[in-house]
């Protein structure tokens, strides 16, 4: 071999010293393996002194190759590489040994710990003589945002980047913008009104003039790259010329047909076949359901049309498509609730008056169905008793195992309007209590003074069976009470359902048309749990809000605005350097069979019909590998994991098991079993 | 004086997002483990070539572990499906060449999981002890034969992954 491999190995103070005997190490690196040209052992390899010594080892014994047996990659594999590259080394010539993570902290004897060091630092100073240079490439960031899902999250996250001089694209699929927060009626815990803080907002968006806002749209195809996404937009037809309208409503309030709403109003009120969400609507351009609509079922009506003053109604309009670039691309897509229905016990769709926490938010806002009235499924009456069950469809191994964060506080919140608006009396039946931000345990303690009364455990059931004095006619909730230790049927008017937060039911779709993660539940996967919340592992996409994993709105909204400075970041530089981990196809030694073309789920590679072989456009590539160990002519190499750097691995790894068995050289006869 | 006891040598592919973070991890809590395995990192269970694994085993190791994402968590988006359906087919031969089922192993290991993956490591360590040494070097007898064994089982792989168009 002609490289010469400089070997340092860390103390890590006394975190690998004290376990690994390094000066012995650091002696039989430099006197064993080959092509060792210069062995140390320092007691910070990251501090600056650290640093200098590899590089000045660099320029004055002309290493060619770096060895760093230290802390895990993860941690410091940059700070080397960035030494190797102020002494002029290319920093993918450097490779580092987890002494560390993988020996000393893992390894109760000092002895075999130094083994073990020892056969890492063979793995590694043999892989890393098979290093080629590697030079990220560096491609422009168009400076447009496509932000997908308009609520809370991509609403902020929008505005951040707007304001900030950006252009955005802001794709909503229902007709306005505005998400879960636009049916609350307060918020918690301060109890703002939920409109008065969201709706500016909403207007602010509409009106931006960097914002182009997509209502009723989805994103249909999706292809290219950090810095240079390509996006076709399906807009749906609305029916109505969004140029002409006025947003007047005249169209809506001549409309004879009404319909339950089953997405804003939760299947609590109506609305008509043409119609806006709700009043502040943003855009306040109303759509055609050509489900209800009498035209579209009979041919005839078109009083909508007649009565437009501004000739906006077109029953021709089709589907339309926008093709746009953007260089990055933030998804905001949300929550869907948990359908209360998957408990039978509960009584939900069974029990008229058992309701789930959307139908209240809805029945609690003074627009809403009831005008803000707390009254039974009559849409009269008042209640005198209410229970709130918590945990419905959380932490529970049946449905689901995580924390849906927001419905203890939206609970207390539900119990405060009801002692504000009723006489009721109001139980809460709660697993634990969670009230851990800013605010929330105070406002806990507010509603202990206003007398909701808490029992802390799972509701078994809830049933109209009435046995005992006083819950005839009355809905009993039965649940053990483990404060008390006892069993309780607790007799009330009304029941809300406190229903988990889950994922969009199409969240793995729409993950993979941009190709991120989800976790096993569906929730879109950050790139690291605490130090990259709103990064993915797709270079240019970023996620926001609840799509992420539920949350309350402070916390969706400071994810709305760090995906949008994540963005501005990537803009303000222009560049962006593309990762040389990538694979390639050498084009002579393509059979042209094409097995990689399936194998790739960024659609990286493709068959070129002229030359009858593959080719990877390494841009899409993100480097997983997985074609380079499909391909049966092994013409596609790995770049930094070639098979020849993989097997040189094994081999150092192997070092001692080597030389003791003559693996190069099998001595024992034997048949060998046929295949 | 007790005779030595066998300590195995085992090889283990772990992936860079979850299985090479679980190890991380299973060092930062101070987890120890039996100090038998020598890891190597790639991006992705998906880039385990079955070469690597009978390569391993043909220089003397007696067990290989793969270790990636669960399934549905790959950070690749679904490579450790194909990692699995390669692992089953590598088995499926391995088995022919009459190794025991213990000595490779595919575990799933996320990023949380250190203590997970120092279990499955400490299992996978007295099985392979339980097992003896494979001594596949020395239980060869021509030179090149482990390498066409080797090359052979690689083709009847690659055949194997072809999708039928
Ligand atoms: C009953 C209840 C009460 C709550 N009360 C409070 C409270 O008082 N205080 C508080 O802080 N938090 C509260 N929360 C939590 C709050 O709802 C969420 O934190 C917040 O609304 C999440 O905002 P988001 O923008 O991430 O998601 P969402 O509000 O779900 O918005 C997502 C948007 O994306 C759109 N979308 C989805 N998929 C696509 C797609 N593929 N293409 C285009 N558009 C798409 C949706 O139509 C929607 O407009 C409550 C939650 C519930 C269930
Ligand atoms: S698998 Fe290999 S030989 Fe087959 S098309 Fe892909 S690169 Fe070419
Ligand atoms: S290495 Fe992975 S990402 Fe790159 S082309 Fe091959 S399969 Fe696609
Ligand atoms: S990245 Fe872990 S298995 Fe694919």
């Amino acid at each position: 071999m002609t490289e010469k491999v400089g070997v340092y190995i860390c103390h890590c103070g006394s975190n690998i010293a004290g376990v690994v005997d390094v000066e012995e190490v650091a002696k039989w690196a430099g006197e064993n393996l080959e092509g060792v040209a210069v062995s140390r052992e320092y007691k910070f390899m990251c501090s600056s002194l650290g640093q200098e010594l590899i590089e000045d080892d660099i320029k004055n014994e002309g290493l060619t190759r770096v060895v760093v047996a230290a802390c895990s990659p993860h941690l410091h594999e940059r700070t080397f590489r960035r030494a190797c590259a102020n002494a002029g080394l290319n920093p993918y010539l450097c490779h580092m040994a987890s002494i560390r993570e993988q020996v000393s902290w893992v390894v109760e004897d000092n002895e075999v710990a130094t083994e073990k060091a020892k056969a890492m630092i063979a793995g590694a100073v043999n892989r890393v003589q098979l290093h080629e240079e590697l030079e990220p490439s560096l491609v422009p960031v168009n400076p447009n945002t496509l932000v997908v899902g308009g609520g809370i999250a991509g609403i902020q996250a929008s505005l951040e980047l707007a304001d900030a001089g950006y252009p955005v694209y802001l794709v909503e699929r229902e007709p306005s913008i505005g998400g879960h927060m636009a049916q609350f009626d307060k918020t918690f815990p301060t109890l703002d009104c939920a409109a008065c803080i969201l709706t500016p907002k909403m207007s602010d968006v509409g009106a931006h003039p960097n914002i182009n806002l997509l209502s009723y749209s989805e994103v249909e195809e999706v292809s290219g790259y950090v810095g240079n996404f390509s996006v076709r937009i399906k807009k749906k037809a609305k029916y109505v010329d969004e140029e002409l309208c006025t947003g007047c409503g005249i169209c809506i309030e001549k409309c004879p047909k009404k319909v339950i709403d089953d997405v804003f109003e939760a299947g609590m009120g109506y609305r008509k076949s043409i119609y806006r969400p709700f009043p502040q609507a943003v855009p306040n351009i109303p759509v055609i359901d050509t489900v209800s609509c009498t035209y579209f079922e009979t041919g005839k009506c078109k009083a909508c049309e007649i009565f437009c003053p501004t000739e906006a109604i077109d029953f021709e309009q089709q589907d339309s498509y926008l093709d746009i670039d953007v260089g990055n691309i933030i998804l905001a897509t949300g929550y869907d609730l948990f359908d209360c229905k998957t408990i039978p016990q509960y009584g939900y769709g069974r029990l008229a008056n058992v309701f789930t926490s959307l139908e209240f938010e809805r029945m609690c806002n003074a627009s809403g169905p009831t005008e803000g009235k707390i009254v039974l499924r009559d849409g009269v009456t008042e209640p005198e008793s209410v229970a709130i069950i918590h945990c419905v469809g959380s932490r529970d191994e049946n449905y689901n195992r995580y924390c849906s964060a927001i419905c203890c506080m939206s609970s207390l919140k539900f119990g405060h309007l009801v002692v504000e608006k009723t006489d009721a009396e109001v139980f809460s039946c709660y697993i634990d209590m969670r009230t851990n931000q800013k605010g929330y345990e105070e406002f806990y303690e507010r509603l202990l003074e206003e007398g909701m009364n808490f029992v802390r455990g799972k509701v078994a059931e809830v049933t109209d069976a009435f046995r005992l004095p006083g819950e005839e006619g009355k809905l009993i909730v039965q649940v053990e009470d483990t404060l008390l230790g006892i069993q309780r049927r607790i007799p009330v008017d009304m029941v809300i359902l406190m229903a988990a937060l889950e994922p969009r039911a199409d969240a793995r779709e729409v993950g993979l048309q941009f190709g991120i993660a989800c976790s096993m539940e569906g929730w879109f996967t950050e790139r690291h749990p605490k130090l990259d919340p709103v990064a993915t592992m797709t270079d240019g996409i970023f996620i926001a809000g609840a799509a992420q994993g539920p949350k309350d709105i402070p916390a969706v909204v400071a994810q709305g605005a760090a995906a949008a400075a994540r963005v501005q970041g990537m803009i303000t530089k222009g560049t962006v350097e593309i990762e040389p981990v990538v694979a390639t196809i050498t084009e002579e030694m393509c059979s042209g069979c094409r097995i990689c073309n399936t194998l790739c789920p960024f659609n990286a590679i493709e068959y070129l019909e002229d030359k009858e072989v593959s080719y990877i456009n390494t841009a899409l590539c993100k480097g997983c590998g997985t074609c380079v160990a499909a391909c049966p002519a092994q013409a596609i190499s790995g770049a930094h994991y070639s098979n020849e750097q993989i097997f040189a691995e094994i081999e150092g790894l192997l070092y001692d098991v080597i030389s003791g068995n003559g693996a190069k050289a099998p001595q024992v006869e034997q048949e060998p079993v046929p295949a | 004086m007790a005779e030595e006891r066998f300590e195995p040598k085992i090889v283990a592919f772990l992936c860079n997002w979850c299985s090479y973070r679980a190890a991380d991890l299973a060092g930062t809590a101070r987890i120890k483990y039996q100090p038998n395995v020598r890891m190597i990192r790639v991006m992705c269970s998906g880039r385990v070539d079955p070469t690597f694994v009978l390569k391993a085993l043909a220089l003397g190791a007696d067990g290989v572990m793969i270790a990636g994402c669960h399934p549905g968590e790959c950070h690749y988006l679904e490579q450790n499906y194909k990692a699995m359906r390669r692992f089953s087919m590598l088995k499926h031969s391995l088995r022919a060449l009459g190794l025991e089922e213990d000595r490779v192993r595919l575990q799933w290991a996320s990023a949380a999981e250190g203590v997970q993956l120092a279990e499955a490591i400490n299992e996978m360590v007295d099985q392979v002890r339980a097992l003896g040494p494979l001594n596949w070097p020395g239980n060869w007898s021509e030179d090149g034969e482990v390498e066409a064994a080797i090359e052979r089982l690689a083709e009847e792989h690659a055949e194997a992954m072809e999708v039928p168009a």
